[in-house]
């Protein structure tokens, strides 16, 4: 009874309020659709607590216990208003837990069968160097475990940093923030980020539909893509069709520039992408990238024509253009059951400067154009199975050291890999996947690998890119 | 000179009632809009009927829509958590940022049900906040309806006159067309039924009936042979009345357990365009009750 007393109660106060809204008396017509849906709000709550008592007293009549329905009459969710009265609520839930940022935990390992090899870096390419991540271990591995968080800092800013945890080391991949007001398509990003030049650059290891990298990737930047410790301007035009463009500058300690120490920007970056519909089923886009490094001594191991190790660093330019297009198909435009992705990408790698072999004994003139592309298809045909294949072929084009007085040996090949894949998928959170590798990109070396690998994201793990 | 210099100002002022660019995640909420907004905005809707809109991606046409949105209406309780927050990250648009007047959540306005009391992972896609569906309770749609229209006349004073008024209209024929949807639905109620996902929970409770179960075994779970097994042999003894199904839900389940209990599978629009008749937001609930009818009148 005390329940049906505090609802008249509040439809009362309800009735009451009302007329102070009224400062305009033209808005006669707002009021009343106000005071309209105001009576439906009592009428929801008439026929919830209608229900709700109907219920208690079922309940009462056969419970032993009092206490427990007391209890359920109190509960905070009868005494709740129908519509919260915030201004502009930004969602409907609330609560202190609510200022925690977002956590997500990413569980990744895998079983590789493949053959030991003491120096793997593709060849006809520089090694890229970098930490491989348990990448090129055999057996079963515990790849990096990557931890984020992210949250909105306030009305103006967002941040978020990713942590990728191995053994006896965290290192931290991305810590950026970013704007959120800033309005007219602009967006603003500083910190450690992964660079927006490429497609799959930004993505994850927890987003790849492929157990590694293509071939492509590492040859480019070695095993984590490449991050920019640096700032990030990003523009989308006002258009029906999307196009965004991006530029950046930043620190450009990682391959293929190194750490110079400079007051000014070691790299700089410029991308372009532009994309759409095709139809209610087909999506693409596609982008133009150009990345611009120098090294002052970038360390890399060489083989002279006598069969010698040395050491030579490298100091000069590296200029970087790549071409992507990513193509997805989904029947009526719903992924849910089955859906189609196609991507690939194609980059070409200048590099100018000098190498200085032993300690500089030798200075060798290095100048290189090199190329490569992959392609890669995926087809989820069951809400949980999906298949993919992927071709990756490099080029180690052509590479000129002057006259060659340390005889460094120039290594011309054209590394290649075949990799097919099935993945299967409980839910978006957790991922089991089988592939198989022919792996060419060492020469003379042909590696059948197989790898079951998993994926697991814990936490409230944040929306991917399309 | 002087004179291309005027005429081109006079030409840029010419254009003075822009319209209002509305961006709406699910159709009913475009339909909404439509209803709300007539001639003075532009709606744009993110998804279709035959698309699950918890599994949409943030593709590079939605991004375009949101940086042009002066508003965007939502269904909100995470419905969209798996693509409009990228969607507005990436759009570089202040406007319609969580919390700025060009950001409504439908879920802000209505009270949701089926408010969990726990939430886990181990309990498959669950809302936190409640249940998000709530556009099949057509009480629900009054309510954003006035949030609607309070918040085009705060983004466009100019046609605050013209929200209210059709606001006023819009809520006279849809209480008009609800005292005629319940007398219709009086049959309806207490009549049971299993549903492919939580779809109609907001349906059933207006009308009044009777929800047995779903058949994902975990919201945004796919159902196994084994799960089905259990649910058709459930079915044995007091068997529902029927199947729910939404247009863009796979219909493989619902299919098998209908061939193997005989419950009718019935298919609802679930939104506007989910099926050729359901072209508005009343003839929505025209064909939803029409088809859920036929369906009680079939055995």
């Amino acid at each position: 009874m005390r329940i049906r007393k505090r609802v008249v109660a509040w439809a009362c106060v309800s009735m009451l309020a009302a007329p102070a809204w009224a400062e305009d008396a033209s808005e006669h017509a707002r009021l009343a659709a106000e005071l309209a849906a105001l009576r439906e709000q009592i009428v929801q709550m008439q026929s919830m607590y209608e229900r709700r008592i109907a219920a208690l007293e079922a309940k009462l009549a056969g419970a032993a216990k009092a206490e427990p329905t007391e209890q359920a009459a109190s509960s905070p969710q009868i005494e709740s208003p129908p519509a919260p009265q915030v201004p502009y609520p930004a969602s409907a839930k609330s609560g202190a837990s609510s200022f925690n940022p977002e956590i997500s935990l990413v569980l990744q390992g895998a079983y590789t069968n493949r053959k030991k090899v003491e120096d793997g870096h593709i060849g006809g390419f520089v090694s890229a160097g970098g930490d491989a991540h348990g990448e090129d271990q055999r057996g079963l591995t515990l790849d990096h475990t990557e931890l984020v968080f992210a949250a909105n800092i306030d009305p103006y800013w967002r941040g978020q940093t990713t942590v990728a945890v191995l053994d006896g080391e965290a290192e931290v991949e991305e810590a950026w923030f970013q704007t959120t007001a800033l309005g007219h398509g602009t967006g603003i990003k500083a910190g450690r980020f992964r660079s927006g030049i490429g497609y799959l650059n930004e993505q994850h290891e927890h987003q790849w539909d492929f157990y590694g990298q293509p071939l492509m990737y590492k040859a480019l930047f070695g095993d984590n893509g490449y991050s920019q410790d640096g700032l990030q301007l990003k523009w989308v035009a006002p258009l029906d069709t999307f196009v965004e463009l991006g530029a950046e500058i930043g620190r450009g300690q990682n391959f293929p520039g190194d750490d110079r120490n400079l007051n000014g920007a070691n790299s700089q970056a410029l991308f372009a992408h532009v994309g759409g519909d095709v139809g209610i089923s087909n999506s693409w886009r596609a982008g133009l990238s150009w990345l611009h490094t120098r090294a002052g001594a970038r360390e890399s191991d060489f083989e002279t024509e006598h069969g010698i190790d040395v050491e030579g660093a490298f100091n000069g330019r590296s200029r970087v253009w790549i071409a992507d297009f990513v193509y997805k198909w989904a029947p009526d435009g719903n992924p849910a059951q089955r859906n189609f992705k196609f991507q690939a990408e194609y980059f070409r790698r200048s590099e100018s400067g000098n190498l200085d072999v032993d300690d500089g004994l030798y200075s060798n003139l290095w100048r290189t154009r090199q190329s490569g592309y992959y392609l890669a298809g995926v087809y989820q045909f069951t809400p949980n199975w999906r298949a993919g294949l992927r071709y990756d072929r490099l080029s180690s084009g052509w590479q000129s050291l002057g006259d060659n007085p340390a005889d460094i040996a120039i290594v011309r090949y054209r590394p290649n890999r075949i990799s097919t894949m099935a993945d299967y998928s409980w839910s978006e959170f957790s991922r089991i996947r089988l592939q198989w590798s022919r792996d060419r990109s060492i020469p003379g070396l042909t590696d059948n690998q197989i790898t079951l690998q998993y994926i697991m994201s814990l936490g409230s793990h944040g929306a991917h890119k399309f | 000179m002087k004179r291309i210099l005027s005429l081109l100002l006079l030409l840029c002022a010419l254009p003075a009632v822009a319209a209002v660019k509305v961006l709406a995640t699910v159709p009913e909420w475009g339909a909404l809009a439509r209803e709300i907004g007539g001639e003075r905005v532009d709606v744009m809707v993110a998804t279709t009927a035959m698309q699950d809109p918890h599994r949409i991606e943030a593709r590079p046409s939605l991004i375009a829509r949101a940086r042009n949105a002066d508003l965007i209406v939502a269904a909100g309780a995470e419905l969209e958590i798996g693509w409009l927050p990228l969607l507005l990250r990436e759009s570089g648009n202040d406007r319609v940022q969580p919390g700025q007047p060009g950001y409504l959540e439908a879920a802000s306005v209505v009270q949701l049900r089926d408010v969990p009391q726990t939430v886990d992972r181990s309990m498959g896609d669950v809302h936190a906040a409640g249940d998000p569906h709530l556009h099949l309770d057509p009480r629900n749609i009054l309510l954003v309806a006035a949030a609607l229209s309070e918040r085009l006349a705060r983004i466009d004073p100019a046609g605050a006159r013209v929200y209210r008024d059709k606001l006023d209209h819009f809520t006279e024929r849809w209480r008009a067309a609800m005292i005629r949807w319940e007398a219709e639905g009086a049959s309806l109620k207490g009549c049971s039924f299993l549903q492919v996902h939580r779809s109609f929970g907001y349906l059933a409770h207006w009308l009044g009936m009777d929800v047995r179960g779903e058949l994902e075994p975990k919201p945004g779970i796919e159902p196994g042979s084994a799960h089905l097994s259990n649910i058709v042999a459930s079915q044995q003894n007091a068997p529902a009345a029927m199947i729910l199904r939404a247009a863009y839900q796979s219909e493989t389940a619902g299919k098998w357990v209908s061939e193997h209990t005989g419950i009718p599978l019935v298919t609802l629009p679930f939104t506007v365009g989910g099926t050729p008749q359901a072209t508005d937001l009343f003839s929505l609930f025209d064909d939803t009750l029409a088809r859920l009818k036929s369906a009680v009148k079939q055995p």
